[in-house]
């Protein structure tokens, strides 16, 4: 499992996602199998991540321990605990972006960027990651930010990419 | 009706491309001309050949356009649907016959193939159970209900020969007998749409080209083992299988094919999709079922099997994507018209997706026994560039590398076992000689030592001490006694995991020994990479013939280490060197060479 790395970005939660937050937990308790898992897809989906602030009040409500809604949300790669970037740069590690060359486009990324494996920029702007196969193989070498594919990269393309998310 | 129409692939290769754009585009266009009556535009699931995507077809002339763009929306449309003329510079060209082919059935790439799995993949809408209906849909669940009894069902499955297309290839309709056999108000239908492997994209493809195929299966799985509730655990990675899985789920609701009392007959099955987050190890069965109830997804030992006790402590059956989107078909038509198909221990057909250092990278069916050469040259175009072909990598993180020794070593589970390697769920890499085998080695040792779970000492500890190995190895530190010792780890890791996650995991690394120890050698004697790809062993030089001396290499150069006067030619100072390859990416007279 990856590195757990605590985000220092203080909690900004709003009244109202907490509101939606205790709603979702109220009709996943009242289901027939309740599932921390699928309580913290639906937190992900309102809060975008997983601070330990919505982890202890999911903890609360399922009535289980905050070490296991912690160890279920560091077991999955899909689960952060930190903020993404606003411009979310992933490049695709899988078997068939690696060997067409996307370990350089993804040295290439991080050093344009000034970021590592799954960081954030201190303005909250920019995280760079690194994906397992998005499934595009015929792309290949592939990355992605936000929604957008950019497929059959070198190293080389990664600069301008990044200059126009920065004029963004 | 509709004269003409045009199917547009909105699988995920081909959306990434904006094939959905095309789709709008289609339909602005149409509706300007007054056609939108006349041509049906219709979205459809992969097509398989993603290499040139965004592909379309337009029929009745079932002519194949590949790597489509929004610009030639118009020619296409004024030129063959109002002139009737074929748009000859959008048509695919086959690299075989060096020309363009018209339709889509013409081209080597499909010749070859055998459809059963992907039978209705870019053929029909996958959002439209109507079509799905159209093209046998739901007959063999209807079949089962009214004209079959359960241990039928399992005779018919357990006679095709049928073979978990996961990767393992347990006998299907063994496992369906054995939960069949537990006498349980409650039982469960799963299915594994985890798809893990890097690089293998065949059951999304299912999933996104042909649901319902997988929706009506597992409907006749609950009926033949005596279970009323079917779980679908699938990869959150793909948000378009997720919604096409949703929009079937609903539909076949719609129509009671799924539900209370199906079509009348007293049969209640009910499914629900589950969304993975993203974790190798739920692949495992066991770990699969315990990520369904919530928890991390770790596995755990059998006995007992799942199908004794499985999901919530109940009986239940995991089956594949692909095996499922087999089942129905078998019903159908019969166990020995699939039986027909294959080898003498793998029946029927297997789906490929082609990847890597290949021309046609996509997604092929072939029936079990086909070679490996017919696969890489006839039908996946062979390596381009004018690159020799290495090794072919199937099974993922837990197979091996399949030299060009074995290129004609027809493909089934148990000749790739006996080759080093195993069937897994299709991934097919292809690399060229600029791969270093080391270097894929320790890139598969990378992805099981993040993904090991950490339950069990061998998988948690071996791997990673695997993997320090590999490390000094690719940068020049190991001893052939490391190499023993590694080899020994290798075989105690496949012996006492706890699941197949580990007990595999060494799979890349002896496979790729058993063919290329040489290259391992090099490493380890010589200090040298043979492909130039182990940074800690490679050195790179400017050839002064080319070198203009223009200093461009100079300037890029983050440390320094490149220096000389303009107009003569300059040199790496070694020491210096970081390798990062900037200089030879600026390099516009390719003077900087690597050795």
């Amino acid at each position: 499992m990856s590195k757990i790395k605590l985000t220092t970005v203080t909690f900004k939660g709003t009244a109202e996602q907490e509101k939606q937050l205790r709603a979702m937990l109220n009709e996943e308790k009242s289901g027939a199998h309740p599932s921390v898992m699928a309580a913290l897809q639906k937190a992900q989906a309102i809060y975008s991540y997983l601070p330990i602030e919505v982890q202890t009040i999911i903890a609360e409500e399922m009535g289980v321990s905050l070490e296991e809604v912690f160890g279920v949300a560091t077991f999955y790669s899909q689960f952060t605990l930190n903020p993404k970037g606003e411009y979310a740069f992933a490049v695709c590690l899988g078997t068939a972006c690696y060997v067409k060359g996307s370990g350089e486009v993804f040295d290439k990324l991080c050093s344009t960027l000034g970021l590592g494996d799954g960081e954030t920029s201190a303005d909250g702007k920019y995280s760079v990651s690194a994906t397992r196969c998005v499934g595009c193989c015929g792309l290949a070498p592939v990355m992605t930010v936000n929604g957008d594919v950019y497929g059959k990269l070198t190293a080389k393309d990664v600069p301008d990419i990044v200059a126009k998310y920065k004029q963004a | 009706m509709f004269r003409s129409s045009i199917l547009i692939c909105g699988g995920t290769g081909c959306t990434s491309n904006h094939s959905q754009e095309i789709r709008e585009e289609f339909i602005k266009e149409l509706k300007e001309k007054n056609l939108e009556n006349d041509v049906a535009v219709i979205g459809t699931g992969c097509f398989g050949l993603c290499a040139v995507g965004p592909v379309i077809i337009v029929y009745p002339e079932g002519a194949f356009y590949s790597g489509v763009t929004t610009a030639d929306v118009k020619e296409i449309v004024e030129e063959h649907l109002i002139k009737g003329r074929l748009v000859e510079r959008l048509l695919y060209v086959d690299k075989h016959a060096n020309s363009h082919v018209k339709a889509l059935s013409d081209t080597n790439f499909y010749k070859k193939q055998t459809r059963v799995a992907l039978k209705n993949c870019g053929v029909i809408d996958p959002e439209n159970i109507d079509e799905y209906i159209g093209c046998d849909g739901y007959q063999a669940l209807i079949k089962v209900l009214t004209e079959m009894k359960p241990q039928e069902v399992i005779d018919v499955i357990k006679a095709s020969g049928l073979r978990g297309r996961g990767g393992a290839g347990f006998p299907t309709g063994m496992k369906w007998q054995f939960a069949a056999n537990q006498v349980n108000d409650t039982k469960y239908v799963c299915c594994n749409a985890d798809e893990g492997d890097p690089g293998a994209f065949m059951d999304r493809s299912v999933l996104e080209g042909d649901p319902h195929a997988v929706l009506e299966a597992m409907a006749i799985a609950g009926y033949a083992i005596g279970s009323h509730q079917g779980y679908i655990y699938v990869r959150a990675e793909y948000p378009i299988a997720v919604q096409r899985l949703n929009v079937a789920l609903k539909q076949a609701k719609e129509y009671g094919l799924l539900g209370k009392n199906i079509l009348g007959t007293g049969f209640d099955f009910d499914l629900e999709i589950k969304l993975g987050s993203g974790a190798f190890v739920c692949g495992e069965e066991t770990a699969l079922m315990t990520s369904v109830e919530g928890h991390r997804g770790e596995p755990r030992p059998r006995p007992p099997f799942p199908a004794v006790k499985g999901l919530f402590g109940k009986p239940t059956i995991l089956n594949n994507v692909e095996t499922y989107a087999n089942i129905c078909q078998i019903i159908l038509k019969g166990a020995d018209w699939f039986s027909s198909m294959g080898t003498e221990k793998s029946k029927g057909t297997k789906v490929f997706a082609l990847g890597g250092k290949i021309t046609n990278t996509g997604l092929v069916e072939i029936p079990m026994g086909t070679t490996l050469r017919q696969v890489i040259e006839d039908i996946g175009g062979g390596v381009p560039n004018g690159k020799k072909f290495k090794a072919a990598q199937t099974g993922g993180p837990s197979g091996g590398c399949i030299p060009a020794v074995n290129f004609d070593v027809p493909i089934d589970y148990d000749n790739l076992i006996s080759i080093g390697s195993m069937m897994g769920s299709g991934g097919m890499i292809v690399m060229d000689e600029d791969n270093c085998m080391v270097d894929i080695a320790k890139f598969f040792l990378e992805f099981t030592v993040d993904e090991s779970c950490g339950k069990c000492t061998p998988c948690r500890i071996g791997t990673r001490r695997l993997l320090e190995y590999l490390d000094k190895i690719t940068t020049g530190k190991a001893t052939m006694q490391d190499l023993d010792d590694m080899e020994q780890l290798c075989y105690y890791i496949k012996a006492n995991a706890l699941c197949g996650l580990g007990q595999t995991a060494p799979n890349p690394v002896l496979s790729t020994l058993r063919y290329f120890r040489d290259e391992y050698e090099a490493h380890i004697k010589e200090h040298r990479c043979p492909a130039h790809v182990c940074k800690g062993l490679i050195q790179y030089k400017i050839d002064p013939e080319k070198c203009k001396g223009c200093s461009a290499c100079s300037r890029k150069c983050p440390v320094g280490a490149i220096t000389g006067e303009i107009k003569s030619p300059f040199t790496i100072d070694p020491m210096k060197c970081v390798k990062c390859g900037q200089c030879m990416a600026t390099c516009k007279f390719g003077a900087i060479v690597k050795e």
